[in-house]
């Protein structure tokens, strides 16, 4: 019971510390601009199929570096491009801009890799356990990522508490149209931020894609997901988006590695209808309703707390 | 007083008024009955039933969308609820042999997508915007999720079917045969879209436009925005679940694809593409995308590619979507300027086409390599054959990009130039609309 608890509670920090990545990035986007990045979950795979090519000719380190910043160009390209021409027509139509973009990013994922997974492995130098916890070896390699979480967290922290851009992004996730007025090059602002918390989301990929499975279909199974930290953590607000990428981390873990249901825990007991008509209902796993979880939590959250854990601002 | 009244309420409509609104249905009666006679092949038919569906589909989601400025990821929901609990009220019919004719069914549909409407939109209306967005597609999701688990309701992957002939009979019809099925969905059609017509025309109508368009102020006259918005979306999911119900009788099946976000999205794209502006948008909309998606799915591999790429294009150009764009040239063609654009939308149109026509060398000729490199280098796209190995097709289609872009950009600001010269011609003969 022990080890389950300290291995499931290791990689749901892990997951979560992963969701933060992307949901820092696609936080702060959406405070400066108002746009909630539809396409952001594409990106991290963008990042994880870049990275997945780049380690195939170059090695994985490379990979590591060029493929974040390949995305995050792609992305300030689209902000540059695509987004501030779209502006003008209104909210609606840039979050309905991102969302073909995603929709057309995946057709272009799966006409350039194919639809089935590739073989984006572990680094060799990280394939080993990096240490043993009762009977059960965890790999250095979830090690690595989680330390790269950390590590780019902390640097989130210190850039956004300390540099003078950090000041300005901060000032705007509170009152976006005051930096505005204060006359920074907004344009160039939104490009930068765009581009950055992109290239995050990318990151995320790259590290993720050799644990988990590079495939066409990621994004389309994390974004939602994704969608979900961020009204649980309320919109607009960096430290509900940890909070909530935390406890969507751990929740799920968790989940995952509960094999109850209602069945084993009435046993004889149960009433004779639940065989019946509640059969669904009634034997199913909680390890079976793990990829539900994060949804639950979400109408939960909107039933005692609409506002989100955090947040403050009303859309 | 009398004044006041007759300043503000409209003038009583006068009779050939009345007799040109109440025509336009009758007339669309009308061709719906005649259709079948002009089209009568199998293929016709699917795809009007197709359209047909997807109509009534697409106007409901209109009524979040278009009316309230509810931005919905999860309308599917309501759609394959509908579908399901048809399918099962067919079966449960049918074994209790009830005296319940098929072309009533889809009320149960629809009243099923009402009750799932009202249970799940009471949390989902309580913010708008982006967050309404973002909350509908964690409940689509969290439904879509519970849909593989819950296996004896939704039949897990393979879905549930029914047969829908052995019903109780009225006339005979056993609906057995397409062109019956047709009629029934043609009928349900005109209803739903009379019925969602006559909600825009309501009380409530008018307060759906106020809280999309000034939610604060509805709040100062006294209504609730969250309450209207919360009917808003029990209606759109009532004609949401008469949707699915009528496609689930066309196929005879309920699976849980009916409920996933494909098909959330691809009403989000038949109401967008077709304008959400105006009441008739998400009809050409649902048309324009069924007949769109059947063509190009027979011309080409990579269709949903195009699909997306098209939609990308009417966000970022024509928010209006085709319809709020036929609409701009209505003052034009009522002050008789429209002559003088006309020759600059030739002059634009050619290198657009060049530039599109270059695009789709170049996307064919790229999944030629990455999908099937093994393959003859003939290939053959939009009826069109060319070899995708030789350099001269990169040539053109490179050529045609950059031309066509150069060219396109020079004309499209021409067009522009025209086009305020004669809006302003039309302003100044006294047409505004």
């Amino acid at each position: 019971m022990l080890e389950l608890i300290v291995i499931s509670t290791l990689n749901g920090v892990l997951f979560g510390m992963l969701l933060f990545l992307m949901a820092s990035g696609l936080t702060v986007i959406f405070s400066m601009l108002g746009v909630l990045n539809f396409a952001h979950a594409s990106f991290y795979m963008l990042g994880a199929f870049f990275g997945f090519q780049i380690s195939r000719w170059f090695g994985f380190w490379p990979a590591l570096l060029f493929a974040p910043l390949l995305a995050g160009a792609l992305g300030a390209a689209v902000e540059r491009f695509g987004l501030r021409r779209v502006h003008r027509n209104g909210h609606v139509a840039e979050l309905l801009f991102t969302f073909g973009l995603a929709f057309a990013i995946e057709e272009i994922v799966q006409i350039i890799w194919g639809k089935s997974p590739v073989d984006f492995r572990i680094p060799p130098v990280l394939d080993f356990p990096a240490f043993t916890i009762f009977s059960t070896n965890y790999p250095a390699y979830k090690m690595f990522m989680l330390l790269v979480s950390i590590a780019i967290f902390v640097g989130l922290l210190l850039v956004l508490k300390k540099s003078r851009v950090g000041l300005i992004v901060q000032a705007a996730l509170t009152h976006p149209h005051m930096v505005g007025h204060l006359g920074h090059n907004v344009g160039r602002i939104f490009m930068l931020v765009f581009g950055v918390g992109t290239a995050l989301a990318a990151v995320a990929g790259v590290i993720a894609g050799p644990a988990l499975v590079t495939q066409s279909n990621m994004a389309a199974l994390l974004g939602p997901i994704l969608f979900v930290v961020v009204v649980v953590g309320g919109l607009g607000s960096l430290p509900g988006a940890f909070i909530a990428s935390l406890l969507i981390g751990l929740v799920q873990t968790f989940a995952v590695s509960m094999n109850g249901s209602l069945e084993g825990a009435f046993g004889p007991l149960g009433p004779a209808y639940a065989q019946s008509w509640l059969a669904d209902i009634w034997s199913v796993t909680v390890a079976q309703i793990a990829p539900i979880m994060p949804y639950v939590l979400l109408v939960l959250i909107l039933i005692f707390r609409p506002m989100g854990l955090l947040g403050t601002r009303e859309t | 007083m009398s004044e006041l009244t007759s300043s503000v309420a409209p003038p009583y409509p006068a009779l050939s008024e009345k007799l040109k609104f109440y025509g336009i249905w009758i007339v669309t009666a009308l061709i719906l009955l005649a259709l079948p006679k002009v089209f009568s092949s199998g293929g016709a038919l699917t795809t009007f039933s197709l359209i047909g569906i997807s109509i009534i589909f697409s106007l409901s989601y209109n009524i979040l969308l278009g009316q309230t400025g509810l931005l919905s990821f999860g309308h599917a929901v309501y759609y394959g609820l509908g579908g399901f609990l048809v399918i099962h009220a067919i079966n449960m019919i049918s074994a209790n042999k009830l005296p319940i004719p098929l072309p009533l069914v889809p009320l149960i549909g629809g009243l099923a997508g009402l009750f799932f409407a009202a249970l799940l939109g009471w949390v989902s209306t309580q913010r708008s915007g982006t967050a309404f967005a973002m909350i509908s597609l964690g409940v689509a999701e969290l439904i879509a999720s519970s849909a593989l688990i819950l296996r004896t309701f939704f039949g897990g992957e393979a879905g549930i079917s029914a047969n829908r002939t052995k019903l109780f009979r009225v006339f005979d019809w056993n609906f057995g045969p397409q062109i019956q099925i047709y009629y029934l969905i043609a009928a349900w059609t005109l209803l739903a879209v009379i019925a969602m017509y006559a909600l825009t025309r309501t009380p409530l109508g008018r307060m759906c436009n106020a809280v999309r368009d000034n939610p604060e102020r509805v709040q100062f006259v006294g209504y609730d925005p969250h309450v209207v918005r919360y009917l808003a979306f029990c209606f759109a999911g009532f004609f949401a679940g008469i949707a699915g119900a009528l496609a689930a009788i066309n196929f005879e099946i309920a699976n849980s694809a009916y409920l996933g976000a494909l098909q959330s999205g691809t009403v989000l794209f038949s109401t967008y593409i077709g304008g959400i502006g105006y009441f008739i948008g998400p009809i050409v909309g649902a048309i324009f995308v069924t007949v769109l998606s059947l063509t190009l799915s027979d011309l080409t591999s990579v269709w949903q590619l195009y699909f997306g790429l098209f939609f990308i294009a009417v966000v970022t150009f024509a928010p209006g979507g085709l319809t709020g764009l036929l609409m701009m040239h209505r003052p034009l063609l009522k002050g008789g300027t429209l002559g003088k654009v006309l020759p600059s939308y030739l002059m634009a149109l050619v290198p657009t086409l060049a530039l599109v026509a270059g695009l789709v060398l170049a996307i064919e000729t790229i999944i030629h390599h990455t999908v099937n490199p093994g393959d003859d280098p003939n290939i053959k796209a939009f009826g069109m054959n060319f070899n995708a190995s030789s350099p001269i097709t990169w040539i053109i289609a490179l050529f045609l990009i950059v031309a066509g872009f150069v060219a396109a950009r020079l004309t499209w600001r021409r067009l522009a130039q025209a086009w305020d010269d004669a809006l302003s011609a039309a302003h100044e003969r006294g047409y505004h609309a």
